[in-house]
């Protein structure tokens, strides 16, 4: 059966003058996947992610996030992906209700969608009796659960997901990545870029970049097996320690 | 004598009209040439803790000593001999490397010279850098040298409050080799971080949650104290499977794990069965069950549910 | 020592390598300078004026043509009341009324005394003493004139009334006034910046767990603004004498000292906010409020303080540029030596004194 594919880069390519951050890559994410994009600092995730989400121009390849293309459709690539950063992108002098509504308005929903919405969204986070409260006065769990929650309000094609576990207690955590799983069983595709590894064993399939390239690309249990090893921490420093580029 | 006691110590903040308890009491010690990990996730106290040991903040009530120092009034003593690198790494972005240790080295009366040896390790890999500002240094170099910066003056004791935060796997690794070997050369080191597979690099452990202290141990006595039988399990349709997990009454766990979900029961004797029933019920395919060791991060849920 | 040392060395570097706000610190007191006193040259030149001629004879008609015609006024309307010259006042139309009684002339030639009346808008004060004076000035040269062939000389009386603002202040009051908020700026809010900015990326911590004393942290931390200050000053008054002709009648060196005491008085004060202000957002805008805008209101540099409420007056005492103000225009305007400043110096002493006891005092050795 051949799934629908929801990222195609075919070639990509970026350059800052005479430093190629972004080398040649080439990768398919399908429909409902949790695709791990994984890197050391400065091994060009963030750049590539950028690309994808219609951010920065490819130097050279071509590109389609939900079937548009990242040259000339990026107003349409930002109207149909959600993004979610590791700071959460919520504003913590506002509410609750305040967040979800501010966001649910950018992305176009009405105030009927977006009533039902914020109801929607707040039992589902049992976040009912704190709808006026100070999103800076919720613990840091509820926070990321919130953030993306909110990230996906608009029902995206994809959502974007820059490190977003970190520090967050396991239990929370777990949450997390169960509230993932769900998105991801509703067809909704999770992109998650992250540098520790404990997490990407969470994904479907991982590709981990080293000097801009993409090294590996496969599930974290083949990936395992192919370098011999138990964890994917170890897949890791086996990958980039061969890297060339000097971190800086 | 012990390196760090910690004895009952109190701290609660003022939030708005709300209290807030960042410490509840929490009790423990250090002894000397050891690394003791306090592992819990943000907001758990780590920080409040760090500092009230390196005497920068007073706490409410209890007691604490470093280096037989008592924190409150023999606070000079310690700040004279205790090395800390806070959180954020505290460099000064605008100076570069070099800049940065000589300074340092300055204000706790030393040079780089002087205490070369005990940072040539860690600071010649950023040396090719020394006229680079620290603020445009990766992750990993600024974690380097802020490390460099709180071992020049030779300190007795190294309180490190989450130095592998936002740090890449490799230079994470390679952090931990380095403080191995501080501890050979007789360095005791506190260290905090919110990454629970770090606990096993450490001699001991304190697992921290909303300030209070789960467990002092060593990781191997930490995981053997897991009283359940943990059981992995995975299959192709990873959420079906955790939803119906969940779902089924027998269960008294289930957390996802990477590739696996991990699974307790009830009646522990039944547990393989149980898994089977359930799987039986449902439409999985590539389906592996196997018992499980626990982990750091099953203990520590564990914990926090008790 | 060598710990203090490096210390300041290390201040200027972040000084030095801001270069944005180095430039501004250092052009700032420049370009308001250069501000302040060509906006004022330029407002003399050609200020509107009505003339009240009652009289209108030889005498008045002369006197009205040589002011007309002068290159710092030019006639607006002639007006025929009392109540004409308020309202033409009152909207902003004009700077400056010429009154001419009745029988001016004959006053003039039967008791060789007469009188003519200036009144002026003195809510700027600067211009309307100066267009008073280069009014007067004209009506002297008249009557210098008149008693170039003449035993008993005429006079005539010319009486100045100052709307809005009579106990005129005198010209210069910016080049203080400046040199007041410049030193406030570079050692208020700099200093309570630099303080907290090292709070905000955590490096206080780690200076705080290390074995350098609070007081020196404090000092170190303060001497290389006190030395952009001394730039300040130094620029302040090059320009004011080359550039304003604004002489420094006084010592020079008077100035200098009586400078560096005020600008301790700011560092403290700056030491003391960073105290409490947690983000450099906060430090700014406390430096403000608390300091920049007393300055203005309270120092006498825009409103005169003799005219404010007793409750205002009892508060402009505490802050110390009012006392600085009155320091510099005593030695660089009116040229007056220690003798005349000892109670404004031993004032900002002490209030110096206090703040940085309290700062240092204050000064938290813990977090």
């Amino acid at each position: 059966m051949e799934t629908e594919k929801v990222i195609r880069a075919k070639e990509l390519t970026k350059k800052f003058g005479a430093f190629t951050a972004v080398d040649n890559i080439s990768f398919e994410v399908a429909k409902g996947e949790i695709f791990g994009f994984l890197g050391a600092n400065g091994a060009g995730k963030t750049t590539a992610m950028r690309m994808l989400c219609g951010l920065s121009l490819p130097t050279s390849g071509t590109a389609s996030v939900a079937g548009f293309d990242v040259y000339k459709e990026s107003e349409a690539i930002k109207k149909n992906i959600g993004y979610m950063s590791q700071k959460f992108s919520l504003y913590e002098d506002l509410t609750v209700t305040e967040n979800i509504s501010f966001y649910a308005g950018i992305y176009g929903l009405n105030d009927r969608q977006i009533k039902e919405k914020t109801s929607q969204l707040l039992a589902q986070l049992h976040l009912v009796g704190e709808e006026k409260s100070l999103v800076r006065s919720l613990p840091l769990g509820w926070k990321q659960k919130l953030a993306f929650s909110i990230a996906i309000v608009h029902d995206p094609a994809i959502v974007f997901l820059d490190e977003p576990t970190g520090g967050v207690d396991p239990i929370a955590r777990r949450e997390f990545w169960s509230m993932i799983y769900a998105a991801s069983a509703r067809g909704i595709t999770i992109f998650v870029t992250t540098h520790y590894m404990d997490e990407a064993e969470y994904c479907d399939r991982v590709s981990i970049m080293v000097d801009g390239r993409i090294d590996a690309l496969d599930s974290p249990m083949n990936l395992m097996k192919e370098f011999e090893v138990n964890s994917m921490d170890d897949v890791f420093l086996q990958l980039a320690r061969n890297a060339q580029r000097i971190e800086g | 004598m012990k390196a760090i006691v910690v004895e009952d110590i109190v701290k609660k903040y003022r939030v708005g009209k709300a209290e807030v308890s960042a410490l509840e009491g929490i009790s423990f010690s250090v002894d000397h040439g050891e690394i003791f990990g306090i592992i819990g996730p943000d907001g758990a106290g780590k920080t409040s803790l760090f500092r009230i040991l390196t005497t920068v903040l007073l706490a409410d009530s209890g007691f604490a000593s470093v280096d037989g120092f008592d924190v409150v009034k023999d606070y000079k003593k310690i700040r004279n001999q205790v090395g800390y690198m806070p959180g954020r790494f505290s460099l000064y972005p605008d100076l570069t490397v070099q800049e940065n240790l000589e300074f340092f080295a300055a204000i706790f009366n030393t040079t780089i010279k002087e205490n070369y040896d005990l940072v040539k390790e860690i600071y010649s890999q950023i040396e090719p850098f020394k006229n680079r500002r620290a603020g445009q240094l990766s992750g990993g170099m600024k974690q380097k040298l802020a490390l460099s910066c709180a071992l020049i003056h030779k300190p007795s004791v190294l309180f490190l409050d989450e130095p592998t935060t936002g740090v890449d796997a490799v230079s994470r690794k390679e952090f931990w080799e380095m403080l191995h070997r501080l501890k050979v050369q007789g360095i005791t080191i506190l260290v905090s971080t919110a990454y629970m597979d770090e606990a096993t690099l450490c001699d001991r452990v304190g697992l921290i949650q909303k300030g209070v202290l789960l467990s002092v141990n060593t990781p191997k006595r930490v995981i053997s104290e897991f009283k359940d039988a943990l059981w992995a399990i995975r299959a192709k349709e990873m959420y079906p499977l955790m939803e119906a997990i969940k779902a089924d009454p027998s269960v008294l766990s289930c957390y996802p794990f990477g590739q696996y979900h991990h699974v307790t029961f009830h009646n522990k004797a039944e547990s393989k069965a149980q898994l089977e029933r359930i799987i039986k019920n449902g439409n999985y395919t590539d389906v592996e069950i196997f018992p499980i060791q626990a982990n750091i991060e099953d203990c520590f849920m564990a914990l926090m549910k008790e | 020592m060598k710990q203090f040392l490096i210390f300041v060395k290390k201040e200027w570097l972040h000084i030095w390598r801001d270069k944005r706000t180095l430039f501004i610190l250092i052009w700032m007191p420049v370009i308001q300078i250069l501000l302040y006193g060509f906006a004022l040259t330029n407002e003399v030149k050609n200020s509107r004026i009505v003339i009240f001629d009652q009289a209108k004879d030889e005498a008045s008609r002369s006197i009205s043509n040589e002011i007309s015609a002068s290159r710092y006024f030019s006639l607006y309307k002639t007006v025929n009341s009392y109540d004409e010259i308020e309202a033409t006042f009152r909207q902003g139309k004009i700077r400056l009324a010429v009154v001419f009684p009745r029988g001016f002339r004959n006053d003039l030639l039967h008791t060789n005394h007469a009188q003519v009346q200036l009144i002026a808008d003195s809510s700027d004060p600067n211009t309307a003493s100066m267009l008073s004076n280069y009014a007067a000035a004209i009506i002297n040269d008249y009557q210098q004139s008149l008693n170039d062939n003449q035993q008993l000389p005429y006079t005539i009386k010319i009486q100045v009334r100052m709307l809005y603002n009579p106990e005129l202040k005198g010209a210069y009051n910016f080049v203080p006034g400046v040199m007041a908020l410049v030193l406030m700026l570079v050692c208020t809010m700099m200093t309570a910046i630099a303080i907290v900015k090292e709070k905000e990326i955590g490096t206080m911590e780690v200076i705080l767990v290390s074995p350098l004393k609070p007081f020196r942290i404090i000092i170190a931390k303060t001497v290389p603004y006190l030395m952009v200050s001394m730039l300040n000053i130094i620029s302040i008054m090059l320009i004011s004498v080359f550039a304003l002709d604004v002489p420094i009648t006084g010592s020079v060196w008077l100035l200098m000292a009586e400078s560096i005491l005020f600008t301790i008085t700011s560092l403290s004060v700056g030491i003391l906010i960073s105290n409490t202000a947690k983000t450099q957002q906060t430090a700014m805008f406390t430096a403000m409020m608390s300091l920049f805008l007393p300055t203005l209101l309270f120092s006498g540099f825009l409103f005169p303080v003799e005219n404010m409420p007793i409750p205002l007056q009892v508060i402009s005492n505490v802050v110390p540029s009012r006392w600085y103000f009155i320091i510099v225009k005593a030695v660089m305007i009116k040229g007056l030596g220690f003798a005349a400043i000892w109670k404004e110096t031993l004032i900002l002493v002490g209030m110096t004194a206090t703040l940085l006891g309290i700062s240092i005092y204050k000064f938290k050795i813990r977090l």
